[in-house]
Formats: C-alpha cells, structure tokens, sequence
C-alpha cells in the first residue's frame, strides 16, 4: 500500500466531516472517490497532503501513512510532502508566466536542477501529458492563452517536473468538454504506469470508466471500498447502491 | 483517436471467436466419434465441455463490467447486448455436442443398425452453420448472416428424412431396433438444434449490424 489511513478522524471546529476512515491505496493504481456533495471526499483528498491545515479550526487524529510514514506527524516536512504527492484542482490554475516557466517553476523552487537540466524537464513534462507537439513552439508564450483542457494538462507536467508520485486529482474534468474528458482519462491511464493517482469525482460515470478501486463515502463515512468492477456491480452496502442507481436521496 | 474501451471490445471480441472455436470443434469431435465408435474420443468432449462453460462464465462477466462502467451506447452497446447472446448460443451448441457423445457411448457397444448417411451430412451443415455465423460475427457480414437464417430448412429437411426412416423402415418393422435407433434420432434431433442456435446466431449479427430485428419476422430479411 502507498496511502494507508488508520482511524482517520476531521473535525472543521465542531463538524465531523470524516469519521474514523481506514482504507489502503495501491501504487500505479487510479482510485476513485465518490460521493454526493459535502461527504468528505475532497477533505479526504486534502488529507493526503496537508492541504487541510491551511483551515482555520481543522483538527485531525489518526494515522495517514505514506511509504509507511505517518504525514500526520508534526514533524513532516509539508514542502517535501507536497512535492511528492501533488494536486489538481477543479478549475486548471496556470501561473500568469510562460508555459515554460510553469513547468520550471518547481524544480527552480526546489533547486532540482541546473539551467541546462530545465529544457529536459520540460520536454519531458509535456511529453508525458502530450502537449510537446502541440506546444513545443509556443514555450514562450503565455499559459493563461491556452485551452482550458491544455492548461489542465500543463498542470498535469508541473506535478511531473517536480517528480510527484502521487496525483490527487479534483474533479478534473469538471471544466471539461467530453471530448477532452476523454483524452483526460486516456492519459490517466498512461500516467498511472508511473504513478498513483487519487481522483475525487462527482461523475459516477468517470470514476467507472477510469478507476481501479473506488470508495464510496456519505456524510464523512467511508462505507465501501473495493474493485471498482464490483462496486459498479455488485455494490456490498446498500447506500452504495442507492447511489450508484441514483435512488439516493 | 482510439479509446481505451475499443481495447476492452477487442478482447471480448476475442474471447467470442475462442468459445466459438471451442463449440465447432465439439461437434466436430462427437461426429467423429460416432464414425469411428469412438468411445475415447466421445468422453473426451463430455469431460473439457468445462472449459467451454467457464469460459461462457468469463464472457458474461466481461459483458456486465464493460455495461456497468462504459455505459455503450449505440453500435457499441449492440455489439455487448449480441455478444452475451451469442455466448449463451455457443454454451448451449457445446452442450448438445454433449449431448451427441452421451447417445455416441450408447452406440459403441452394439453393432451399428445402419450405415451413416445422412447423419454426416446434417452434421456436416451444422458445422458450417456454426462456422459461418461466427464469421459473419466477425466480418459483420450481413449477407452473410442473411444466407444462414434461410438455410435451416435444409437441416429441418434432413432430420426429418433420418426420422422417418429410423422410424418407418426400423423401429415399425422390429422393436428390438429401437436401442440402436433412438440414439441416431436424438443425434439428429441434436443437430438439427445446434442448426437452430447457429441460425439465432446470424439474427443476432443482423442486429448487431443493422438494428434491425428479423427474429420471429423473416419477412425483415429483404
């Protein structure tokens, strides 16, 4: 497992927004979590690297481990931690820079290389998310110009620059028009050979589609947790089921 | 741009063609062993007729996942929707090929009643039938297909003409044929029923390729 949580309890001041989850993530994997709106699943997503600190009144007890560590602990170094496991939001969020120095940008910050590393990195970068043929001549031009689904993309290579190994991913296509809902999840499913990939999403559909595992999560609880051909088929909990058939609420 | 569901469909694609090289080979297999009072031969396609039924297993749950997490429409839901028939079709040929070695193990221990006439030219229909309506399957040939549903009265014809001999110039005239009899004339029958299933086969391909439905209405045919 590389994302195991033990016990796994939020509280946003007085709301108990995740209760005593326990759940195992493998790697090279596309696990799904879904969930009607307010479950828990996106503050289950933050959980995985820290994000929900930034919340004023958050308190957390249990353990979530990665690589066998506990990134709960008070000594976890949050800028390594967010370099290792990134994330993609909802709405794609360029830097008002060049679509070079997006995916620069990073190993810049994190001093991973030297200036005649960076092309490399780039290339890269926007090789594994097939953007290098349709950009290789617009480096310099400004990201924020780009296609919502490109810019979604090029957030995708910012992670890689920075040799993330695990993508958390926000309803990603939310934004998205099918089509390139489509080309996203093709390459999630390219990526996933070389890393993990948590995605949250409110498209049932999607998270069939393009998942391995999926978990199922109602008002903070995570009530199933399995192979997503059997949650999609032969769902255990019948909450699950009701809100896979959509009879929920 | 090719999807990552295209792939999905090839494999079930695949896995049709192999349970339909499994069923034609069962019967190809428990016509010989009648010919030659096989009894080896005979237990052999009653003992693997496993494989087949697993495989008809493996097929279904193929089909059940690629519905529940592609939601096909269209073409590609058609193709899923005739591909688990066309499964239960290959499961139940396998089946009666089956069903043709248990009457093969009655036979071998008695003297033949009769030569073999027009028992290998039925089963030799069958065979094609089946293999045809797998082709169609796979070229989508509707003309094909087309051709498949309007030769089954040529397998009806025959096993009635074996019928009626073994009943007529046998079984009527001496009773103590009728051990020796009524194993040939299930094995007939049998046939004849996996004509039928290649024939539910080829409607399903037209179907699948043209939305159009002629089972029960081969006034649809053209």
């Amino acid at each position: 497992m590389v994302i195991t949580t033990k016990n796994l309890n939020l509280w946003y001041g007085a709301f108990h927004a995740l209760k005593n989850i326990n759940s195992g993530i493998e790697a090279n994997r596309i696990t799904a979590i879904i969930g009607p709106s307010g479950c828990g699943k996106s503050t289950l997503l933050r959980v995985f690297n820290r994000m929900n600190d930034l919340i004023e009144g958050v308190r957390i007890d249990g353990e979530v481990l990665i690589n066998d560590i506990n990134i709960l602990d008070s000594r976890t170094d949050l800028v390594g931690l967010r370099k290792k496991v990134g994330m993609v939001f909802q709405r794609p969020n360029p830097f008002p820079l060049s679509v070079y120095e997006n995916i620069v940008f990073g190993p810049k910050v994190h001093n991973l290389a030297n200036k005649y590393e960076l092309d490399e990195i780039v290339e890269h970068g926007l090789r594994s998310v097939l953007l290098w043929d349709e950009l290789k001549d617009k480096l310099k031009k400004p990201a924020l110009g780009l296609s919502l689904e490109q810019k979604q993309r090029l957030c995708i290579a910012r992670l890689i620059a920075v040799k993330s190994d695990i993508l958390l991913m926000d309803e990603p296509c939310s934004t998205l028009d099918p089509q390139a809902t489509q080309r996203i999840e093709e390459l999630m499913r390219e990526l996933k050979n070389n890393y993990t990939i948590i995605i949250v999403t409110h498209n049932m559909q999607q998270a069939a589609r393009v998942s391995d595992e999926a978990g199922f999560m109602l008002l903070g609880e995570l009530i199933e947790f399995g192979q997503t051909q059997q949650i999609f088929t032969t769902p255990k909990d019948k909450r699950t089921e009701d809100y896979i058939t959509g009879r929920y609420g | 741009m090719e999807r990552h569901f295209d792939a999905e469909l090839k494999e079930l694609h695949k896995e049709i063609l192999k349970m339909g090289a499994l069923a034609e080979e069962a019967i190809f297999k428990s016509i010989e062993a009648l010919k030659n009072r096989d009894k080896n031969g005979a237990q052999e396609v009653i003992d693997t007729d496993n494989r087949i039924d697993e495989l008809e297993l493996a097929i279904d749950e193929r089909c059940i996942d690629l519905i529940a997490r592609y939601q096909p429409m269209a073409g590609d839901l058609r193709f899923i929707t005739t591909g688990m028939k066309i499964n239960a079709e290959l499961e139940r040929i396998a089946d009666l090929a089956v069903d043709m070695c248990q009457r093969v193990l009655e036979l071998t221990d008695k003297p033949l009643l009769k030569p073999l006439i027009d028992i290998p030219k039925l089963s030799n229909i069958a065979q094609k039938m089946v293999r045809d309506s797998i082709d169609s399957f796979i070229k989508k040939d509707v003309d094909l297909a087309k051709t498949i549903v309007l030769s089954d009265s040529q397998a009806d014809e025959l096993r009635n003409r074996v019928q009626e001999e073994l009943v007529n110039d046998y079984m009527a005239r001496d009773s103590s044929t009728a051990s020796r009899a009524v194993p040939l004339l299930l094995i007939s029958r049998h046939l004849e029923r996996i004509c039928d299933h290649a024939t539910n086969i080829a409607e399903d391909v037209i179907y699948m390729v043209e939305a159009k439905v002629v089972r029960h209405h081969l006034e649809e045919l053209g």
